[in-house]
């Protein structure tokens, strides 16, 4: 089914087959993830996956060559006093600094993924974000994460929004997609939920929650949502989608929170960085020390991790 | 839905870590008494029997078997604290007991969880999370309506009924003697409990606690043993209500043992609940709602959600999702954090389970088990579900009291109603749609004590709870509990 699917142009699901979401139902199973109890390996395991998971990101208005070079630093020696670390998936910047990061990563197994398509607002014609898209594959990104247009979603242009995914995945060329939803304004899970689906179906390679500019960012509750998506994209195609959260994860509590309702919901096939990203900066150093904690009995100051 | 073979794989690289809940704070005395007057007394022919830990099958501790003797002093010694402290003492300081109570419950929670845990093999989340703190609910909730009668019952003078004989189940032992308490007291009546043989231990602890509350002597007795115990709280001529919760069975000679009498009695018995989930429902909380309804305490609910009617156009859609979900649930060590579900209560309840899934395949049915690793020892049912099955087969309309759960389909909303119907019982249902009017008509078509819409298995101290038909009679829970246990003027 799934090499059907492939040959024949994608085509707009009908939206109103989606399944409904119930958003108390999804907080009680939420609290059920959060209750699971990791301690000692597991934990240490757990700590160490989330690291090898984050597309380390900064977009500021302010940024520099030098921080995002710091940043890709950072990025490659994530903390050499300790032995035995991974690291990061990828590093996650503007267009106009594709370049810097591609550079500054060179030679290392480290993604350069680039925000496109008028981010954070998508408020910019198509002709624009194609371009905006373009500059970032040519500039050496392998990964693009584009925003889809909320407005025309929330008006129901559903097929307006879909065949503007196809563009820019047809731009992308050998890049990967991640589409970000912004749910954060599209305030129900019913709608995250045919967001998701619309997304994969056009021919997201990932979905992603937030852009990190608009609050809230990623959640639990959303986050589940459409993890079953994808469950239910990937049994109805065959097709792996991949998640990312991103935006407001910036303790190890919480990320390990995210991997026990990956693990649960979608298993061993999406536990690697291929196919779960946390788009999130602080996380890092929060993780790391967790792990010194886990290592040597004690917290150590913040001062010992160093701050990019 | 179309589907393609694609699978998912639950058994991943990442493990989590055994979280064992530690017993070092917890105390349990090698050898229990009987509570009767205030003291832990032996009984009379210095009988015991053993309680076993059922996921390690390994003894806990001895536990008093009382006989007719003993329950006759019980018996006199409720009586006496009826007549000369408990019905005189002022309504409010019985409050004041019950809040005492309720508080003190919070405090020992962890404590009272892990021995719940220990004794009769449920999940400690469970223990922790539900049994414990809906126990201390309930003594909170009667402990407010103590000296507030007059309101619940307007225009009526409410007087306690006197000496309350109560029997309760091993499937919520702590949660159950609170069901049972607290509206007790609350009304002025003293109580004779018998909390049963497989799972004594919490409601011995109760008694400690009772002790250490400085509660007047006599007001609560427990008395521990089997069968024969309950038989002789329920004929003894000076008991004046019996509350009982357990088998349709038992509930059935009960009755008939009471029919003229003139005591007072409640029933809580059986059931075999409808689930009902609408294709327009949202699929994967209703599946949650399934899971929560039929594998709570291994199926050992009498409100539990044991037959799955689902519309057909979603049916193959909601049991690939259950399966898949039949596959995440943890199943083991009762006293570990991560636990789903724990160990089947005893060995004979274990043996019934099987019982019924053998019966279940030779009428036909198909058998999904999840895949889940067991323990060596211990007694433990992996979650089963049954499909291919209808109305007339025994898995269908018997209580199994186990993580089995039976599914049909439907069409229209009347069938599903007649399915629904279709039983002898009538404790609980479920409904699961988008849609508030169906979910109304439903609720109101159903004939059983409690409906859930778009969840399952929720309890609050202030709802009453009962059954229809062989369910039961009488309600528990709410104002109504208290009407239980008053006599109006």
């Amino acid at each position: 089914m799934s090499v059907v699917a492939s040959s024949l142009p994608p085509q707009l699901p009908v939206l109103d087959r989606v399944t409904r979401v119930d958003e108390v139902g999804v907080e009680e199973r939420v609290a059920r993830f959060c209750s699971r109890s990791i301690k000692k390996e597991s934990k240490v395991r757990a700590l160490k996956l989330a690291l090898s998971m984050i597309d380390l990101t900064t977009l500021e208005g302010q940024d520099t060559r030098g921080k995002v070079t710091q940043l890709c630093q950072k990025a490659i020696h994530l903390h050499d006093a300790m032995p035995g670390l991974p690291h990061v998936a990828a590093v996650c910047v503007y267009p106009t600094m594709v370049g810097v990061a591609r550079q500054a990563l060179h030679g290392h197994d480290i993604k350069v993924a680039s925000v496109a398509t008028a981010f954070p607002s998508g408020m910019a014609p198509l002709s624009v974000k194609l371009e905006d898209t373009r500059v970032a594959v040519q500039e050496g990104a392998d990964e693009v994460d584009m925003v889809i247009s909320r407005g025309e979603f929330l008006q129901g242009e559903y097929s307006r929004v879909f065949d503007e995914i196809i563009a820019i995945k047809e731009a992308c060329g050998r890049a990967q997609l991640k589409v970000i939803l912004e749910t954060g304004e599209l305030g129900t899970l019913d709608r995250v939920r045919r967001a998701s689906i619309l997304a994969m179906h056009a021919g997201a390679d990932f979905i992603k929650t937030s852009t990190g500019k608009i609050q809230p960012a990623a959640t639990l509750p959303v986050t589940l949502v459409m993890l079953q998506a994808i469950r239910d994209y990937y049994h109805a195609t065959g097709r792996r989608v991949g998640m990312k959260p991103a935006g407001g994860i910036s303790k190890a509590k919480q990320a390990i929170q995210y991997l026990v309702m990956l693990r649960e919901t979608l298993g061993e096939g999406w536990l690697t960085p291929e196919w779960f990203r946390f788009g999130a900066s602080s996380l890092v150093n929060d993780l790391l020390m967790q792990l010194e904690k886990q290592r040597t009995g004690v917290y150590q100051s913040a001062d010992y991790f160093s701050k990019d | 839905m179309a589907r393609t073979e694609s699978k998912l794989e639950f058994d991943t690289d990442w493990k989590y870590s055994p979280a064992p809940e530690s017993t070092d704070h917890i105390r349990i005395d090698p050898q229990y008494e009987l509570f009767i007057g205030g003291k832990f007394v032996a009984p009379r022919e210095r009988q015991y029997f053993d309680t076993i830990n059922p996921a390690r099958e390994k003894t806990l501790a001895r536990v008093a078997r009382a006989d007719r003797g003993d329950v006759d002093r019980a018996v006199a010694a409720a009586r006496r604290a009826y007549e000369r402290a408990w019905s005189k003492l002022e309504p409010a300081e019985r409050g004041k007991y019950l809040y005492r109570i309720a508080r003190m419950l919070q405090e020992r929670s962890r404590e009272f969880a892990a021995i719940e845990s220990l004794d009769g093999g449920k999940p400690i989340r469970e223990s922790r999370d539900v049994d414990v703190p809906l126990a201390a609910a309930h003594f909170f909730y009667y402990a407010g309506w103590a000296d507030k009668l007059e309101y619940a019952f307007p225009g009526r003078r409410a007087a306690p009924l006197g000496v309350a004989g109560q029997i309760i189940p091993w499937n919520f032992p702590l949660l159950m003697a609170a069901w049972k308490i607290a509206p007790a007291l609350a009304c002025g009546n003293t109580v004779v409990l018998k909390p049963a043989e497989t799972t004594p231990l919490t409601a011995l602890k109760l008694a400690e606690l009772m002790r250490d509350v400085d509660l007047p002597p006599g007001v609560v007795n427990i008395v521990t043993g089997a069968g024969d115990t309950g038989a002789a709280i329920v004929e003894h001529p000076d008991v004046d209500k019996i509350a009982f919760t357990g088998s349709t069975e038992v509930g059935r000679l009960i009755q008939r043992r009471l029919a003229g009498t003139g005591k007072h009695f409640t029933l809580e018995l059986g059931g075999k609940a409808a689930n009902v989930i609408f294709a327009d429902a949202a699929i994967d909380q209703a599946v949650e709602g399934i899971v929560n309804g039929i594998f709570f305490n291994q199926g050992h609910v009498c409100c539990a959600g044991s037959r799955l009617l689902v519309q057909e156009s979603v049916a193959d859609e909601v049991i690939a999702k259950l399966k898949e979900r039949m596959e995440t649930l943890i199943v083991g060590d009762p006293l570990d954090k991560n636990t789903d579900i724990g160990a089947i209560n005893s060995a004979a309840q274990l043996e019934k389970i099987e019982q019924y899934l053998r019966i279940g395949q030779a009428e036909g049915g198909e058998m999904y088990q999840s895949s889940c690793s067991l323990p060596e020892t211990g007694y433990w049912c992996r979650p089963t579900l049954f499909s291919g099955v209808s109305q007339s087969n025994r898995v269908v309309q018997e209580e199994i009291f186990g993580p089995v759960l039976s599914m049909q389909t439907f069409r229209t909303f009347q069938e599903a109603l007649d399915k629904a119907n279709n039983t002898p019982y009538g404790l609980s249902g479920g409904v699961w749609t988008d849609k508030g009017a169906k979910i109304f008509k439903m609720t109101r078509g159903i004939r059983a004590g409690v409906i859930w819409a778009n969840t399952f298995n929720k309890f609050d101290p202030s709802a009453p709870f009962g059954g229809y038909k062989e369910s039961g009679m009488g309600r528990e829970g709410g104002l109504h509990g208290l009407g239980a246990y008053v006599e109006l003027y």
